[in-house]
């Protein structure tokens, strides 16, 4: 099968960086803070697996612990978006044509409004920048996204005739939402976190790049694309190799979520 | 159409109001006093005051917002505190790069996505298809200001076909600026394209699915010739809300892409903002944006109600 | 004049048998009748002449049309013959057409695809065709679109549509199946006046044996891709040579036999007084209020215990908005429902809820595909108070299941694991399970075959006797109130226009709209069916 196929290259792509991510909690091939100028600008091979950078440091340790960053960073600001989003997008649902409804869509139309890069750039602007910004930027963003998602399909559902049994059934809205609601759309959102984790990654890479997100010494492979800038002609490596890591991340979970969607959802699987 | 056109032009308003109250609170209350946020901690007092009375941030929080918000309704948008001049004159200064760039970015990601995508949709499951589906998942993955690093990489530096950074001005001529701003256009437009080709590509294999595709073939169109009559105009209407967030995500890469190319742009100038800590240009440039965003989002809806009659009441 | 010849048409779908050897001929100016259960193949036949198959399907055998062999034209030379000889036309009008163009537009594209006309010609041809189905000028400009037309219209559209170019074949799918019945008999009656006019030939595709009986003049039955038995179709509705001929008719005109047990003296289970129901339409603008739409227009009627009492109407009558305020799921806005004495509505107690239970129609959207029947079932329980222990909510589930004619070893499998009149039984039993006085049936059998309806509605009645229950049976289908109900209310437009016996309403109906009804409700005839042997219920 196709999907079958799809999922478990995708799974695999993204444990490599996982796995790297978890492993450079305890251990890197060289310490990331050792500066060793005599060794700086190696490149691949020499030495170095994957070379040095302008200050000496080993480019596959410091790959590694961009890893942490990147995955932490999206993560949490799935996290952000689903905590807020789908209860909010169940609520919506179970009010749908109510007032609730209309004020929970509206706000929702609003957030649209603030891309993360501004959501950060307001944030920064009066707090500094630093890590936790770009997961509040980013998780901001994503809290629409899974509530419009949430509703969606909850409206869908709630038209079916077992809903409309459990009401019978003297079940009131929330705990129909909690029983009926929320375990059938559970894949949805499974697939969609997905989505928004490899946007995430995205994400933080963009605003590390121009400075909002992770600072020094905390190694991001945004900022490490953008120190690499200025030696791009005499060390292509160093702006090279952490692209290719984002690129293979985000590759890795969006082939992941398309066979999730494929196992997942077999309404889904008919249009491919 | 004249009532849908008033309700969004009334949503379209009240989203701007409650927008520019957030983006108020944000920058001049939560700090408190913005004057002394820009000065640092040890700013004198009466320097302070004096900053305050010159960049009019005196009053109370409705008093400075309305002034702020009527300001902005006449084109004031207040005096820059690192190059005191109006904000007014950079930001119209800085857009004549980030606007154009944007929409160059989104014209060229259009004409690429749409074709590309009917075509994967018409040819599903043969090798064009399969081609097109693999490329955009690269496309998809690939980070805009990483891909414009690349692109200066073999075309500015290797081969020397366009310039790896600066704007000339428009004062120059249209053709050194368009060539100034191709390869941040292209950096910015082909992941957006690759998203849009599969929605495009989605959408219209989802349309072929319905009945009125069957009815249609039952008439005796070709395949192709109903994918072009009947999926096309109802394809477009996911498109149009993608084409819509697409919108945001481009301004936002634009801003990020300016600084792969050393563009004077709004990016620029807002990262400027931050670190000199002037507020009054960040309030400014972000309610722009904002206001963009919105104003897009508003022509999107407007679009939804030309290609579908159903959101068209009649009178 | 022999118009279309079908020899040993057999198709597989990715292997998998869907038609075998089915044979039939169709003469010009003739009504072919194909009848037959869902997933007999009949639509499946009409889609290979067209070679407009799902993907993965091979067909062998031959299907000619005139002198043309339809299975072996290229897929070039097929689209030239579809629209021009043949025509088409399917069940869903609601969804069979763009609602993105015009109406003029897209039955004028018949036209213009196939270089018959210039564009404005085509628009001139659009609207004589649009005329002669019926849409006139003044009401049904060519700039319409779709979604302001009802389904009939809509379906009269797809006519138009298909006969612009007058095709020598009309396939007509299921064409009336998703309408109201007096819309049905309109249609089928433009259909008849057309083949009448053109000289066309028209394979009708039913599933109602009494559409065909008014509209063929030949029939084949259908059943698992074979063709069982044809005929000319009095000579068929009279012989029934083959079982499943005499099983599909026994269950088509089946009545459960009469319940013993005479309703209980006047004690009224559900009294409902002067109910009014009205809700808000979208709202047009952002200020002022929501225009509403009245749809239940103070109607009252009681249930008496024991009773079964029949909800008739056509879609957009109230009956469903009806059917919710009974159920307690929205407030009314004028009058009252009383439920055993007490007021009802949304903040009834459970105790009252737990009395009335409803069987809804779909069953495939019943159940919460996540859970196992065991829990299904017992989901009620929730209204009762003590809630029973795991024992006794296990023993009840079985014996609801037993009730029902499900054993109890269904309560550890999941809903898709059973067939569309299972799951129907398993709605039943849930219904039952807190031993309810009410049984709101909610077009409990519209969406099964005829033999697993007529098996339903038999545990209906035995059910009805053995638990002393009392039926508020809703339906637009004439056949099946007639047949399990004592008295009958018929619903128009929020309100009750006539109200009686359910025999003698039906023999002797007194408003003219349930004259119309039963005039529209297609019939076979009384001396084709004689010696209908109920037995032979397979």
């Amino acid at each position: 099968m196709r999907g079958g196929a799809t999922l478990i290259l995708g799974a695999a792509l993204t444990a490599v960086f996982a796995v790297a991510a978890l492993v450079s909690l305890v251990w890197t091939p060289w310490p990331v803070e050792a500066i060793n100028i005599a060794l700086r600008l190696k490149a691949p091979g020499d030495g170095f697996l994957l070379g040095t950078d302008h200050f000496g440091r080993d480019m596959l340790s410091m790959l590694m612990v961009g890893a942490r960053t990147s995955i932490a960073v999206a993560i949490l600001a799935v996290g952000i978006g689903i905590a807020a989003g789908v209860p909010l997008g169940l609520l919506a649902a179970a009010r749908h044509g109510g007032l609730l409804d209309e004020v929970i869509m509206r706000g929702n139309d609003l957030v649209f409004a603030f891309p993360s890069l501004v959501i950060a750039i307001l944030i920064t602007a009066v707090f500094g920048p630093s890590a936790t910004n770009a997961i509040i930027a980013i998780g901001i963003f994503n809290i629409p996204v899974f509530a419009r998602v949430t509703r969606g399909a909850a409206l869908s559902l709630w038209t079916l005739d077992y809903i409309r049994a459990a009401q019978v059934a003297g079940k009131g809205r929330a705990r129909i939402s909690m029983q009926h609601i929320l375990p059938n759309i559970a894949n949805l959102l499974i697939v969609q976190g997905t989505i928004q984790f490899s946007l995430g990654i995205l994400a933080e890479a963009g605003l590390s790049y121009v400075g909002l997100g992770a600072q020094p010494p905390l190694p991001s492979w945004g900022r490490m694309l953008a120190e690499s800038q200025t030696m791009i002609s005499l060390a292509p490596h160093l702006a090279i190799l952490p692209g290719l890591a984002i690129v293979l991340t985000v590759l890795g979970l969006n082939l992941m979520g398309d066979g999730l969607r494929d196992l997942l959802d077999p309404r889904l699987r008919r249009t491919r | 159409m004249l009532r849908y056109t008033m309700s969004r032009l009334v949503s379209l308003a009240l989203s701007l109001v409650v927008a520019s109250v957030v983006i108020f609170a944000v920058i001049e209350v939560i700090p408190g006093d913005p004057a002394a946020y820009m000065l640092g901690m040890n700013a004198a007092p009466d320097t302070v005051a004096a900053l305050r009375a010159q960049l009019g941030l005196e009053g109370s929080a409705v008093e400075r917002y309305l002034r702020w918000a009527g300001g902005m309704l006449t084109g004031d948008f207040g005096i820059s505190y690192t190059y005191r001049v109006p904000v007014a004159e950079l930001v119209a200064a800085r857009m004549q790069v980030s606007l154009p760039l944007t929409l160059y970015a989104l014209a060229l990601s259009t004409v690429i996505a749409i074709p590309v995508g009917l075509i994967a949709a018409a040819r599903q499951g043969r090798p064009a298809d399969l081609a097109v589906m693999g490329t955009t998942q690269f496309g998809i993955a690939v980070p805009n200001f990483w891909f414009a690093m690349l692109l200066v990489l073999v075309f500015a530096i290797h081969l020397r076909w366009f310039p790896s950074g600066g704007f000339p001005g428009w004062e120059r001529g249209f053709w050194p600026n368009i060539k100034a701003l191709t390869l941040p256009a292209v950096a910015l437009a082909l992941p957006q394209a690759s998203i849009l080709a599969r929605v495009m590509r989605s959408a219209v294999l989802e349309v072929l699915d319905q009945d009125y595709i069957r009815t249609a073939r039952a008439k005796g169109l070709t395949r192709g010739q109903a994918v072009l009559r009947h999926a096309f105009r109802n394809a477009l209407i996911p498109v149009l809300t993608i084409l819509g967030l697409q919108f945001s995500f481009l301004l936002a890469g634009a801003i990020i892409i300016e600084n792969v190319f050393f563009l004077p742009g709004l990016g620029r100038l807002i990262f400027q903002g931050i670190t000199q800590r002037d507020l009054i240009v960040v309030e400014s440039v972000v309610m722009l944006l904002v206001f963009a965003v919105i104003l897009v989002n508003f022509l999107v809806d407007l679009a939804y109600a030309a290609v579908d009659p159903r959101l068209r009441r009649r009178a | 004049m022999t118009l279309l010849s079908i020899r040993n048409l057999s198709l597989d779908i990715h292997r998998r048998p869907i038609l075998r050897e089915v044979s039939f001929e169709m003469r010009r100016g003739e009504v072919f009748g194909l009848v037959g259960e869902s997933g007999s193949g009949k639509s499946m036949t009409a889609l290979a002449m067209m070679q407009l198959l799902p993907p993965g399907a091979r067909a062998s055998g031959r299907a000619v049309l005139g002198q043309t062999e339809l299975l072996t034209q290229s897929e070039a030379r097929m689209c030239r013959i579809r629209g021009r000889e043949i025509g088409m036309i399917f069940q869903e009008p609601m969804t069979a057409l763009n609602p993105v163009r015009t109406i003029g537009d897209q039955v004028a594209e018949t036209l213009v695809i196939h270089g018959a006309a210039s564009r404005s010609d085509a628009l001139k041809a659009a609207r004589q065709r649009l005329d002669r189905v019926g849409l006139t000028a003044d009401r049904f400009p060519l700039s319409r679109y779709p979604h302001e037309l009802s389904g009939g219209q809509r379906q009269r559209v797809c006519i138009a549509m298909a006969i612009a170019l007058r095709p020598s074949l009309l396939i007509a799918d299921e064409p009336t199946t998703a309408l109201d019945v007096t819309t049905q008999a309109q249609i089928l009656d433009l259909l008849k006046g057309l083949v009448a006019e053109e000289g066309m030939g028209l394979m009708l595709i039913t599933h109602d044996l009494a559409v065909v009986a008014g509209m063929a003049d030949h029939v084949a039955v259908m059943q698992a891709g074979r063709i069982v038995e044809q005929a000319g179709t009095e000579a068929l509705f009279r012989n029934r040579r083959h079982d499943y001929t005499r099983a599909l008719f026994a269950a088509s005109s089946h009545r459960p036999a009469a319940v013993a047990a005479a309703p209980a003296a006047d004690k009224a289970l559900l009294a409902v007084e002067d109910v009014r129901r009205s809700y808000a339409l979208p709202r047009r603008g952002l200020f002022g209020p929501a225009p509403r739409m009245e749809a239940v227009r103070g109607v009252s009627f009681t249930l008496k215990a024991g009773e079964s009492l029949g909800l008739v109407g056509e879609s957009g009558c109230g009956k469903s908005t009806l059917t919710r305020a009974i159920l307690g799921l929205d407030p009314v806005q004028g009058g009252a429902i009383r439920l055993f004495g007490e007021p009802a509505g949304p903040g009834m107690p459970n105790r009252l809820r737990a009395g009335i239970q409803v069987v809804f129609q779909d069953p495939y959207g019943s159940f919460n595909p996540r859970w196992r029947v065991e829990r299904l079932v017992a989901e009620p329980f929730h209204l009762l108070a003590p809630q029973p222990g795991r024992d006794e909510r296990r023993a009840r589930v079985a014996e609801a299941l037993e009730a029902v004619g499900l054993t109890p070893a269904d309560m550890e499998k999941y809903p898709h694991e059973f067939s569309g009149g299972q799951r129907q039984r398993i709605a039943i039993a849930r219904a039952l399970i807190t031993r309810p006085g009410i049984l709101v049936l909610d077009e409990a059998v519209s969406a099964l075959d005829v033999r697993v309806r007529a098996r339903i509605l038999d545990l209906l009645a035995a059910l009805r006797e053995s638990h002393g229950l009392a039926y508020l049976f809703i339906s637009h289908d004439l056949h099946v109130v007639r047949a399990i109900t004592d008295r009958v209310l018929v619903m128009r437009a929020g309100e009750i226009v006539e109200e009686g016996a359910t025999e003698a309403v039906f023999a002797a109906p007194r408003h003219p709209y349930t004259q119309e009804l039963l005039a529209a409700t297609p019939v076979v005839p009384a001396d084709w069916t004689e010696g209908t042997p109920h037995e032979a219920l397979v």
